[in-house]
């Protein structure tokens, strides 16, 4: 019950600190619009695009909300010394960062839901395998949050880790399958497009929107639980080597 | 509703599970920690014991931080042992958690949280219910002296009242044992007396704390027992009343002239036999002896070699002359440092 206690109080101030601020609320709602008008115009069709660009939408939408601010608010706490508060509490260090990533991944599934929620306006998504949407925007959304882990634990200057971030999350929207089919991609940068997470979860919303996918779901279901599991312990790592030296 | 911890009232409301030791509250067995080629702590022992204010004193870099850090959990160590309310945190570092709280030299809290936040947000890592942290982060800002600054941010605090929050933020959780780093480095006269006082009555309630500081005077009006620490070692632990003793009867003064104390030392060596002379700077130096003895023969000796005496101070017995007699560090130096850190900082 202590934990739990901790826990909500750790998610519940990221949100309202951070999260919920009116600047990260406006580029949530902003951003997926953008983009959606953005592969409409490309399209060079009409509304009835809609569905094919929304698993792209949506994976985009959960990947900009969960590694926008994470890793600069852990950078940022771990140098103003605010993170040693944490460090401190009386509870595992695996449930401390749980409960600091679960903002990033809360926001990042809200994100993803609003370009849904406008197609819903647009077109019928009747269609749609709403569980399987939900377990991919999940997933999705908890192997990006723990990317953007990854990224704060790995440097000690908040610009770096906003330069970091940018450096792997601009190049995965063309590398996950997005514009290019992972198929269509140049052989020497197909090795690369798997090991990225968003590749994994655009597939997934594909299959959840349209019906079809380049990979079997219950696959890519295992690889992005895999890949988030591997990130989460490899971020844990680097927290209790390079943070409590 | 009690805002001082007592044992009592941390054991019965936050402790989280097997504590409670009749031996010591706190002990630390050779620690040893390197940071590169730099050693900071070179086998470091002590021993706090339950209910004790104990200090650790040493200036800059002797390794009082690194200390703290590794007690509480944020640092390891690279051999030796620790021990926090009975509980080995040799292999686990971060078991003794719920025990302890710890206020860092640097004020850590959120500055976008107000202070009322600030104190609930503390008061919750340790799973202190909705209610009960409200009420005693309410009762924490009225005893220091914050309330009227409750719904403020803590980034426009002054420094004073960010070093006051983050004690109260140290407290909020009750804790049996606290660690507290210098907390009266960089902040005005009037706060650090009200921090002294509390001190003590924390002390009365039985909360066991280690308290690292350079102010002499303060480890010799709060604690119990003092270590005193200098480059990663504790050269000298001991009660201030046995820290003093062996100064029963000595008799001190502080020179300070117009020449180079190396010109004048050799007369005055040779002249007053029965004084023992250290030089303490390029132009002064330290005159003692077992019995009183005046000024006139060492004013004399001093303007013979072309000398005029500038300065002339009777030295008490106190324990920073015993500090200096085991480190050979001045205090005003470590004291000046320290300050020209905290403004710097």
């Amino acid at each position: 019950m202590k934990g739990l206690t901790a826990f909500l109080s750790i998610l519940g101030k990221d949100m309202r600190t951070y999260y919920l601020k009116p600047p990260n609320i406006s580029w949530g709602l902003i951003f997926p619009v953008a983009w959606a008008g953005m592969f409409l115009v490309r399209s060079g069709r009409g509304l009835e695009e809609v569905l094919s660009i929304l698993p792209g939408i949506v994976t985009v939408s959960i990947l900009f909300g969960t590694t926008s601010m994470l890793a600069v608010t852990v950078t940022f706490e771990k140098k103003n010394a605010s993170f040693d508060r944490l460090l401190l509490a009386p509870m595992p260090l695996e449930a401390v960062m749980l409960a600091k990533t679960m903002g990033a991944i809360l926001f990042g599934v809200i994100n993803g839901l609003i370009p849904l929620l406008i197609a819903s306006f647009l077109t019928s998504l009747q269609g749609i395998s709403w569980g399987l949407l939900l377990a991919g925007s999940l997933l999705t959304a908890v192997s990006s949050t723990f990317m953007g882990l990854f990224v704060a634990v790995a440097v000690s200057e908040v610009f770096e880790a906003q330069t970091f971030s940018n450096f792997l999350r601009f190049p995965m929207i063309f590398l996950c399958g997005l514009f290019i089919p992972v198929a269509s991609l140049p052989v020497f940068l197909r090795p690369l497009s798997y090991i990225l997470p968003a590749t994994w979860g655009a597939d997934l919303l594909r299959r959840a929107v349209t019906g079809s996918g380049a990979f079997d779901a219950w696959v890519a279901l295992a690889i992005l639980t895999a890949m988030s599991i591997l990130l989460y312990a490899f971020s844990l790592r680097n927290i209790r080597r390079k943070w409590i030296t | 509703m009690s805002l001082i911890p007592s044992s009592s009232a941390a054991s019965a409301s936050d402790d989280p599970g097997p504590a409670a030791t009749a031996g010591p509250a706190v002990e630390a067995r050779d620690l040893r920690k390197s940071f590169g080629e730099i050693i900071a702590l070179a086998g470091v022992s002590f021993e706090i014991r339950p209910g004790e204010l104990f200090g650790l004193l040493g200036p800059n870099g002797a390794g009082k931080t690194t200390t703290i850090r590794i007690l509480t959990g944020l640092s390891r160590c690279d051999s030796g042992s620790v021990w926090v309310a009975g509980i080995d945190c040799s292999s686990n570092p971060r078991a003794a958690l719920g025990h302890i709280g710890v206020v860092p030299d640097e004020s850590n809290l959120y500055p976008e949280l107000t202070g009322f936040e600030n104190l609930c947000f503390c008061a919750s890592l340790y799973g202190v219910g909705r209610s009960e942290r409200r009420e005693r982060a309410n009762s924490l800002l009225e005893m220091f002296g914050l309330a009227d600054a409750a719904g403020r941010r803590f980034a426009g605090y002054s420094r004073g009242m960010k070093r006051k929050l983050t004690i109260a933020a140290g407290l909020i959780h009750q804790p049996g044992i606290l660690f507290l780093d210098e907390p009266t480095t960089g902040i005005d006269v009037g706060s650090a007396r009200e921090i002294r006082q509390l001190l003590t009555e924390l002390r009365g309630s039985g909360t066991t704390i280690l308290l690292t500081t350079h102010y002499i005077e303060e480890a010799e009006r709060l604690c119990d027992r003092i270590a005193f620490m200098v480059a990663g070692r504790i050269v000298k632990v001991d009660t201030v009343r046995n820290l003093l003793e062996p100064l029963q009867g000595l008799h001190a003064m502080d020179l300070s002239f117009s020449c180079a104390a190396d010109a004048v030392l050799p007369a005055i060596t040779l002249a007053l036999p029965e004084l023992t002379f250290a030089k303490t700077g390029p132009t002064s130096l330290r005159a003692s002896a077992t019995g009183p003895f005046g000024i006139g023969a060492l004013v004399r000796v001093i303007e013979a070699q072309g000398g005029e005496v500038l300065e002339a101070r009777r030295v008490r017995s106190s324990l920073e002359e015993v500090f200096v007699r085991e480190t050979s560090i001045r205090p005003e130096a470590m004291k000046r440092e320290k300050e020209r850190r905290a403004r710097s900082s």
